[in-house]
């Protein structure tokens, strides 16, 4: 092997080992294992065409069907030159250009591209993400027009509240079903292993087996609110939504504006960037109003039947600052409360202290619910997953949140006293 | 008496008249399809549209047994496909044991041969009767859970099942296939990607007509086509249930029994419990409302004589 083969190849070796730095940055799982791997792919395969180059490395670095877009994307950024072939025997990464079609490509990517570049100034923003998510969010972005692009979430952003997110789970308290599963301390004898046990005594002896009711999850339904005046938190919740959504199973999403939209489909999708890509396109009323009596009408209609059926836990996500004002409400939040195992309400506007229900659509909500919780930080997240792994209580008080309530209740007091 | 299987889209459509069922066009052609391909027939639906009825009509008039498997949560192997006789068996070892039989195999081969296995549908359903496979109906499908889906699948695969104890038994000819579902949760597409699928929609004016005067012959022209009009009204109000073609057989046989031989507004009022099944919905439509419909309705008769 001559010395200008070798140089050479040191040049394909550093360009794949940083196109594997891109690719980790950009969320799939490369090691160095991995670059080493491919630096020998492409060697088998060549580089007289870009298909093969293309192929090759696609082999090696992408071992999930959803992993492929944020591969060719990082591909096409990286060695986006026409002479991808030569530019990749020629210079070297720092003096690559900068990805100008970035806007079109995937926002994680391109982040993951200009921050190998390594020209990170970011750590002041790093300092300011504390738990409250609503400074954390106040990054400067520019397309905050009416359909939010869901997918500017910037890396920083990412790799604070997604990494705390997406390790969140949600482990409600299962409950019994009707089915049965062998248990040695079970309360029921199974008569059928219990006779094939017996076999091996010659029928002289039938030592029995026990079984005892399965225990499972029961279906989780989720109403999230995306008006104008939710979108923050309806954001960062639906990253946890992701997160549950591929921790367990039957989890049903819906979003609501003026309209309601499922987007459990979409959710389902292990990569939380393409997953809520999809929610973007299939939501057409990105903080707009809200009809809530409306929506959940239509809710009630048309869904209820189908993802309550089995006893469903509901959490509604919502300011319950209702554009209808509440006309139509009281009904349609009745009928939800009486169909589901659990209603709880979620609600930003709790991160006031001194919250009254003052607005009409949310003094008619406030009737109708098992639990009534903030939703603004992780932290809250948190608590309200500690909440529905233990026994669930009722500690829902509406006298300290509606004051005609409180009014009563004291005066109720005074009667009877 | 037997008849062989329908060989045209035509002929299914005149197999489920003979038994009187209405059937639109694309139902019969995914009937067909499912009978002429040996496929499950998936039929999903709002309650009282007819779904489990073509098993029935099916059963009776190509003369073959019909298997029903009715679903249920915790829906398990012992009651959908076998269970074992275990007082007799316990029996039979008491009285080995009298015997003094003590030849492990042969107990084990005596107590777990067919004389004691009760057979559940799904096992039946395998089971040829007089040279023709009978028609197994897995009807609410969406009762039960995910497992028993699971299970199923493999069922529906190879129409085979195994008993550890005595062995497998596959069917000689596959079965006809019905699952219905009401779609109280969805159905995983697994399940369904094995099967034809079918909607099954409330029918139009003229094809509820002509299932009125199959199956309420009684009822009269008039009565029906007023009747008819008033539910096909009815349906496009916003109702959280909309009444189905059963509700209106139902109705139809009410208004008999109450001799009523026209509608008016007291009688679709004092009746309207059995068209609507939510307090909700008949207080929406119970007045005003009702009265309204029946006017159109009448109006739209009128015009059409």
């Amino acid at each position: 092997m001559s010395g200008h083969d070798t140089e050479l190849e040191g040049k394909l070796a550093n360009n794949i080992l940083y196109f594997g730095r891109v690719l980790r940055a950009a969320g799939l799982p490369v090691g160095p294992g991995k670059v080493i791997e491919a630096i020998r792919a492409v060697e088998a395969v060549g580089l007289r065409n870009k298909d093969d180059f293309y192929w090759g490395l696609h082999s090696v670095f992408v071992n999930r069907q959803d992993q492929h877009e944020v591969f060719n994307q990082a591909f096409h950024i990286v060695w986006r030159k026409p002479n991808i072939l030569a530019q990749v025997l020629g210079t070297e990464m720092p003096g690559m250009a900068p990805p100008e079609d970035a806007e079109q490509a995937n926002r994680r990517v391109s982040e993951a591209v200009n921050n190998e570049r390594g020209d990170e100034g970011d750590d002041d923003r790093e300092k300011e993400q504390e738990i409250e998510l609503d400074a954390s969010l106040t990054y400067s972005n520019q397309e905050v027009l009416q359909k939010i692009d869901f997918e500017t979430m910037s890396i920083e952003e990412m790799a604070q509240a997604k990494e705390i997110i997406a390790r969140m789970r949600l482990p409600i308290t299962a409950v019994r079903t009707r089915r049965y599963a062998s248990d040695p301390r079970g309360p029921r004898i199974d008569m059928r292993r219990s006779f094939r046990a017996g076999l091996r005594y010659g029928g002289s002896l039938i030592p029995l087996r026990r079984r005892a009711q399965q225990l499972r999850r029961p279906p989780l339904v989720v109403l999230c609110d995306i008006s104008g005046s939710m979108s923050n938190y309806s954001r960062m919740f639906l990253h946890f939504v992701h997160a549950i959504t591929n921790d367990q199973d039957r989890v049903h999403t819906f979003l609501f504006g003026t309209r309601l939209t499922n987007v459990t489909r979409y959710l389902r999708n292990k990569d939380v960037d393409i997953a809520l890509a999809k929610v973007r396109d299939a939501v057409n009323d990105w903080s707009g109003g809200t009809r809530i009596g409306h929506t959940l009408g239509e809710f009630n209609r048309v869904w209820s039947r189908r993802v309550l059926g089995q006893g469903a836990l509901v959490l509604l996500v919502s300011d319950g600052l209702d554009r209808d004002a509440g006309v139509g409400l009281a009904a349609e939040i009745e009928r939800l409360h009486k169909s589901s195992r659990r209603l709880i309400w979620l609600n930003p506007l709790l991160r006031y202290r001194d919250f009254e229900a003052k607005s009409s659509g949310i003094k008619v909500i406030i009737r109708h619910i098992d639990d009534f919780r903030p939703v603004h930080s992780l932290e809250n997240l948190s608590e309200l997953a500690e909440a529905l792994a233990g026994e669930w209580t009722n500690s829902f008080d509406i006298t300290s949140y509606v004051p005609e309530e409180a009014a009563a209740f004291a005066a109720e007091l005074e009667g009877t006293a | 008496m037997t008849h062989a299987l329908p060989e045209s889209i035509d002929a299914t459509v005149e197999l489920l008249r003979a038994g009187n069922y209405v059937a639109d066009r694309s139902l019969a052609t995914t009937l067909f399809l499912a009978m002429k391909l040996g496929r499950p027939l998936f039929l999903e639906g709002e309650a009282g549209v007819g779904k489990t009825e073509i098993a029935n009509v099916l059963s009776q008039t190509l003369g073959r047994r019909l298997e029903r498997l009715q679903c249920y949560e915790g829906l398990d192997v012992s009651s959908a496909v076998y269970e074992w006789n275990y007082a007799a068996q316990m029996i039979e070892i008491r009285m080995a044991e009298a015997e003094g039989v003590h030849d492990r195999e042969r107990l084990g081969s005596d107590i777990f041969s067919e004389r004691f296995l009760i057979k559940r549908p799904l096992l039946r359903a395998l089971e040829l009767d007089g040279g023709n496979a009978p028609v197994l109906l897995i009807d609410e499908l969406d009762r039960t859970d995910e497992p028993f889906e699971a299970f199923l699948l493999e069922i529906l695969a190879d129409f085979q099942i195994t008993i550890p104890e005595i062995g497998t038994t596959k069917a000689e000819t596959p079965p006809i296939v019905i699952i219905t579902s009401n779609r109280t949760r969805e159905i995983h597409d697994a399940l369904k990607r094995r099967c034809y699928y079918h909607w099954v929609d409330f029918p139009d004016a003229a094809r509820e007509r002509a299932i009125l005067a199959v199956r309420v012959p009684g009822a009269g022209e008039r009565l029906g086509n007023e009747l008819v009009a008033f539910v096909q009204e009815l349906r496009k109000v916003d109702l959280f249930k909309v009444p189905g073609v059963a509700e209106t057989i139902d109705w139809a046989e009410a208004l008999m029994q109450l001799n009523a031989m026209a509608l008016d507004p007291s009688v679709v009022d004092d009746t309207l419990g059995v068209l609507l099944k939510y307090q909700d919905d008949i207080a929406k439509v119970r007045g005003s409302e009702a009265a309204e419909i029946l006017k159109k309705v009448n109006a739209e008769l009128a015009e059409a004589n």
